[in-house]
This record gives structure tokens, sequence and C-alpha cells, in this order.
């Protein structure tokens, strides 16, 4: 009994108290800066070492939806490509997460994220999300599952993951979608009633990353739904994640 | 046919080859070898060669060619009986994980028989290896997502099998650098599943405590490398990181700090009743069951079953001091919730002394073409268990074939096995307490 008392009180409050601005790690990589002054001959090694094709030549632009935040290019560009640490890199429209020369990450932040009243009205005090692997990894199910944990404790914001579809408001896709998966994933989006919202999470559901020229992915799933929350990364780090549902719902 | 057998006591690997009629097939070894079984059905599945007499051959991943899952009936082992029902779960489960299809057979809550479907996960891995002209980043970066709770411990196999195709070597600090990495990784995820058991038991301390534990862990090798995972650490000729002498204090701190709330932590959830009440003796895997189906890694040990690459096959830096195996004998939930606290600590003191072996020398060697015509078998002791990648260039030297084995290839049967006889909603519990993955099998 004793030793569980002080079990308690060594691990103490662990949960970040300002997940809105909390502090990351220099190392991580998140939004990423390209130096137009340093474009030069050496962007097309930047171009060529990317290894999911995130990378384009003209105009000199990254997406975000394919980047797997390796951080190859940063190392062949000269400095031409930079990863910032700054971690609020989701987007509410595929187009907007492409990168181009000269972005600036606070004008980024303030538009990436189209915040809508009637999604604020329905979901800004309790969103139930139902998760689907389709082919995932485990790394973007295992920082999802993190979300919920006594650091970042996502459910203190009336954000949880639940069991059942049924009981869901929206779907969280991870994974490239394999053709196996293809009919669960439909199964399981027609089983949450409307209104309904569908989110991307990672390189591999946004653009089949690592495998996006595998012969076993069906992705038409994509192109019947809307997707409204593109949160990029190999995996999105928990911060990116929750500071993008909260941005999405209209949560200050 | 190319079939590697480990000589464990002896550190050898014996390969034996044999060219076979894909017409004709040949004589199957499942039932003399129980744990062929596995690797019998795999090559039917993928080279369509048909080893006579095996007890019940049918492919490994279903629906590989993507026929709606719905629409082709899977051959269940089945029972027939007035008062016994079939209970069916997934493809998609209940929580954030990945997807799998089990089958259970019960009588009332009694589990007489799992089944467990896989190959919903199936991406296509081992054909996009092979796919001519890929760049070696690119190679590098799909080893890291062939199961992404093991960056380091695939990809460390990856690289280490392409550095040897290459005819590469690498530094001394480069190897403790990967060791380092590797310990973190199971570090991380043991503290992850004592959290996730402590979790299904209701025992919220401990679900919280370890959870918490984790975070530092993963957050120490994204100090070293930008991500909690270790993507990005390894290349091959080297590791992209260095650990700078600022890093390798931060991390002696972190470990030092860490062994101590371990061992408070792990006393008071092994002492409490109420989790003992539902870890002991539960999902009971035999030794001599864990040997009959080849079980690896520390289920296997749970089991009695002393086993563990990095003494049996030293790789990298495991080849300059030894690793001594832990076993218990158990073999139940609490065994495999156990060998977890004490490897745990093992990595520690194994990181505590690599972090001496640091130096100034050069992280990266330039990248080698592979020679043609290769067989490389890579060895590493994951936090799962065994991951053994094979290796084959052609005339060219381009990749020809990689073929992986995860660790969870051995022991998705065991899990099958540890739940028979047991209630139902005991299920979670022993699945947790083996945590195997979907995607390593599925490839």
């Amino acid at each position: 009994m004793l030793d569980l008392i002080k079990l308690r009180i060594r691990h103490g409050f662990q949960a970040i108290a300002n997940i809105r601005n909390a502090a990351m790690m220099e190392v991580h990589r998140g939004f990423p800066i390209i130096d137009e002054a340093k474009y030069n001959t050496d962007w097309q090694k930047v171009v060529d070492v990317c290894p999911t094709n995130a990378i384009t030549k003209n105009p000199a632009a990254i997406d975000l939806g394919k980047c797997i935040f390796c951080g190859e290019c940063e190392r062949a560009s000269n400095g031409a490509i930079r990863f910032s640490n700054d971690y609020k890199i989701a987007a509410s429209k595929k187009d907007y997460l492409i990168v181009a020369s000269g972005a600036v990450y606070k004008e980024y932040v303030e538009s990436a994220i189209e915040a809508q009243k009637r999604i604020h009205t329905l979901f800004g005090r309790s969103l139930k999300l139902r998760q689907v692997s389709a082919g995932g990894c485990n790394g973007c199910e295992m920082e999802l599952s993190a979300c919920g944990n006594v650091n970042f404790d996502m459910g203190r914001f009336g954000v949880d993951f639940v069991a059942s579809p049924r009981h869901a408001d929206g779907i969280v896709i991870t994974g490239p979608i394999t053709k196996n998966m293809a009919p669960a994933l439909l199964d399981a989006y027609k089983s949450i009633s409307k209104p309904k919202i569908v989110i991307a999470v990672g390189a591999c559901a946004i653009s089949g990353g690592v495998f996006a020229d595998s012969d076993e992915l069906n992705r038409e799933f994509l192109n019947m739904v809307k997707i409204d929350l593109f949160i990029p990364g190999c995996p999105p780090h928990p911060l990116t994640i929750i500071n993008a549902i909260l941005d999405f719902i209209g949560k200050k | 046919m190319y079939a590697v057998v480990a000589d464990d006591n002896n550190s050898r690997l014996n390969v034996a080859s044999s060219k076979i009629d894909a017409q004709s097939g040949y004589r199957s070894f499942t039932s003399e070898i129980s744990s062929a079984s596995m690797f019998e059905r795999e090559m039917f599945e993928q080279c369509e060669i048909t080893p006579e007499g095996h007890p019940w051959l049918k492919p490994i991943r279903h629906g590989i060619a993507g026929i709606d899952q719905r629409e082709t009936a899977y051959e269940f082992f089945s029972m027939t009986g007035k008062e016994i029902h079939e209970v069916g779960v997934g493809p998609i489960h209940a929580g954030i994980i990945e997807p799998g299809h089990f089958r259970f057979s019960c009588h009332g809550e009694k589990v007489y028989h799992l089944e467990i479907e896989h190959g919903f996960q199936h991406r296509g891995v081992e054909a996009l290896f092979a796919k001519t002209n890929n760049h070696p980043v690119y190679l590098e970066k799909l080893s890291e997502s062939i199961a992404g709770d093991t960056v380091i411990g695939h990809c460390g196999t990856f690289v280490r099998a392409m550095e040897s195709a290459g005819n590469m070597s690498v530094s001394r600090t480069v190897k403790t650098i990967r060791t380092i990495a590797l310990e973190l990784e199971r570090i991380a995820v043991h503290l992850g599943d004592l959290s996730a058991l402590s979790g299904d038991v209701a025992y919220l301390t401990g679900s919280s405590v370890f959870g918490a534990l984790r975070t530092k862990v993963i957050n120490t090798t994204m100090s070293i490398c930008g991500n909690r995972f270790g993507r990005g650490l390894l290349t091959i000729g080297g590791v992209n990181y260095t650990i700078s002498s600022t890093l390798q204090d931060k991390i002696l701190a972190m470990i030092n700090e860490l062994e101590d709330d371990v061992l408070l932590a792990g006393e008071v959830l092994f002492t409490s009743a109420s989790t003992l009440e539902r870890f002991e003796k539960t999902g009971i895997v035999e030794k001599e069951t864990a040997r009959e189906i080849g079980m690896v890694g520390p289920a296997a040990r749970a089991s009695g079953v002393a086993i563990d690459v990095r003494s049996d096959h030293p790789f990298g830096a495991y080849e300059s001091f030894p690793v001594h195996k832990l076993t218990l004998n158990s073999g139940d939930v609490f065994a495999r919730a156990y060998i977890r606290f004490v490897e745990i600590q093992q990595s520690i003191k194994i990181i505590r002394d690599q972090l001496n072996n640091l130096s100034d020398a050069e992280l990266k060697n330039i990248v080698s073409s592979l020679q043609p015509n290769r067989f490389v078998i890579s060895l590493t002791e994951g936090w799962r268990g065994e991951i053994a990648h094979v290796l084959l260039t052609d005339n060219d030297g381009n990749i020809k074939r990689l073929k992986i084995k995860d660790p969870s290839f051995n022991n998705w049967l065991a899990l099958a096995l540890a739940v028979r006889d047991e209630g139902i909603s005991d299920f979670p519990l022993c699945n947790k307490s083996f945590n195997l993955s979907y995607c390593g099998v599925d490839l």
C-alpha cells in the first residue's frame, strides 16, 4: 500500500497543460521551409532523393500529404529545404498541403484548416470517432492511441475514440487502404449516421505513402467520400493530431 | 526451395535447397515438424507448390487476390453440436488496432478453438522490395513500415542484409547506436504492453504509470533522431544521427530514473492480488507446445524456451558482449507480463554499458552496389522475437527477392492455443500478452 502511494506521488501529474501551444523538441521534423535564395542547381538532387515523390521542381514545392518527414531532402539540399519543429500542419483541403517555396508557417496555420460554424455547432463540445486501420503499419495507430494517454489526454476536450461506428460522429482512416480492407472500411463508414466527418491520418491514408505504387491497394473509397481533414505525418505526432481536430471543430 | 534451419546451440545457420517441380510438389514436413506448417502454407500461397500430405493446406492470407472477403467462404476449423456456437470478431476490432478476423468455437463462455484469418493488411510489401530500380533510400523507408511498432527491428535487419550483400562494414559506433535504438524500442513497447495489460484487468494505476514511462522512452528515441519510433535513424551503411555527449548524459539520466520507476511500478503491479488473480494460470502455453510449434521471443522465453537471437546468433554490437537468456516457466499471462518487466531491466543495463562505447567514428559509409547472386540471411532479436530477412540478388545485383519473417509469423498459433479452454472474456488479456503484429504477417 505504501509503495502504491509512493508510486502515485512519483507519477505526479503527467498531462500537458497547454496542448494548444505545447513546446516541441527542436529535432522534430514538422513544417518544411523552402529557401528561395538557396533554390539552385542542387534542387534536382532534392527531388530525386525523396522516397515518396513529394517534392516537385517547377514550382519548387513539397506535398505534406506525400511527405514521410524522413529528412533525406534536408540532408541533400544544402539548406534549400529545412524542417522546422512547427507541428500544426494539418489541412482541411488536400491542395493546402502543398507547401511552396517561400511559404510561411504562421500564414499556413491561419488558413490551412477552415473553421466551419456548422461543424463547431455539431461537434464543438463532443466528437466521437471510429478509427479504421486499412493497411496501417501500426505507427499511426499507436500515435492515435497515444492521444488518449495520460500525457496528451484528448478526452478532456470531449474528443474520444469509440468502439462502435453507431456511436461515432466520424471515421478516422489510417493506412493506404488495402484491397482486403476496402469493403470493411466502406461498411464502417456506412454504419455511421449522418452528419459524419472523415479524417485521413498519415501519409499512407492521404496519398498511399511508401505503398503508393503497390498493386494491392484499392483507394476508391477516397473518391466516394469527402475527406474533411488531412493530418499528415509518418506517423503524425499526437500534438499534430489533437491540434488539428481542435482547430477543425473550432475549439479555442 | 530454400530452407534456413538454425542450430541455436552451436550458433550456426544451415541452408538446404532443392529444385521442386511445381506440378508434382513435394512431401510435406508438417506431420513430422509442426512448426513447418505456416511456412509450407505460405509457399503454397505464394508459389503454388503443393506440400503433399499437409494436414490442412490452405493459404495464410485470405483474399490475397483482392476478392471481396464476404463473397468467398474461408474454410474455418469448425465444430458441430447442439450447444456449440461461433463468435466472429473483426476484421475491424474494438480499439485503435490493426485488422484481422478471429473465429471462436465456443461452448457457453468456454473457448474450444480459435482460428485467426490473416491478410487484411496485405500491402504487397515483398513485391515492392523486388521492383527494380528502387532507390536505396526508398527501400530503407519501406523497411521501416514493415511493422511500424518495430521500426528499428525491421529496418535494422534490412540494412544489415543490404550491407552484407554490398560487402560493406560499419564502425563500432554505428553498431552501438543501432543497439541503443533497438533496446530503447524494446523497453518502450514492453512498457506499453505492461500498461495495456494493466488496463485490460482494470488496474488503472499500472495503465497510467507504465503509459507515462513509455512516453519518456519514445521521447528519448525522438531526441536522437526526431521521430518517436526511430524512423530516419538507420540507413544502409550506417546511421543518420549521432549521440552527442550532451545527449549521452541525457539518455543516461533518463534510464537511471526509469530503472527506479520501473522497479517500483513493477513491485506494485506484481504484488497486487487483483492483478495476479487475472494474470496467473491464464492462457498457458506449455514448454513442450512452445517448442513444437516453434515459438520465438519473450513469449517463448515465458514458456521456458531459452532462445534469444542476441546470444544464439549475435549480430552487430551483440557480438562483443553476452546477453543472458532470461526464461520463466509458467507460460501464462503472468509469465509473459513478468518477462517484459525483467527484460526492461536487462535492456536498461545494456544501454548503460553501450553508452560508453561511442566515439567520433564515421557515421555513414558510401553505399556500394549489391553483389550479384547473393544469398543473405539477416537476423535480429526484436522486441517480439526473431526477425529474419532473406535477401537474394540476381545476376545484375538487383534485389530478386526479399523474404521477410516477422516473429508474429511463429507466434500467432500460440495465441490460438493459449485461449483454448479459457473463458472468452479472457481473450483480450491473452491477446495483449502476446501483442502480435498483423501487418508483419500480412506484408
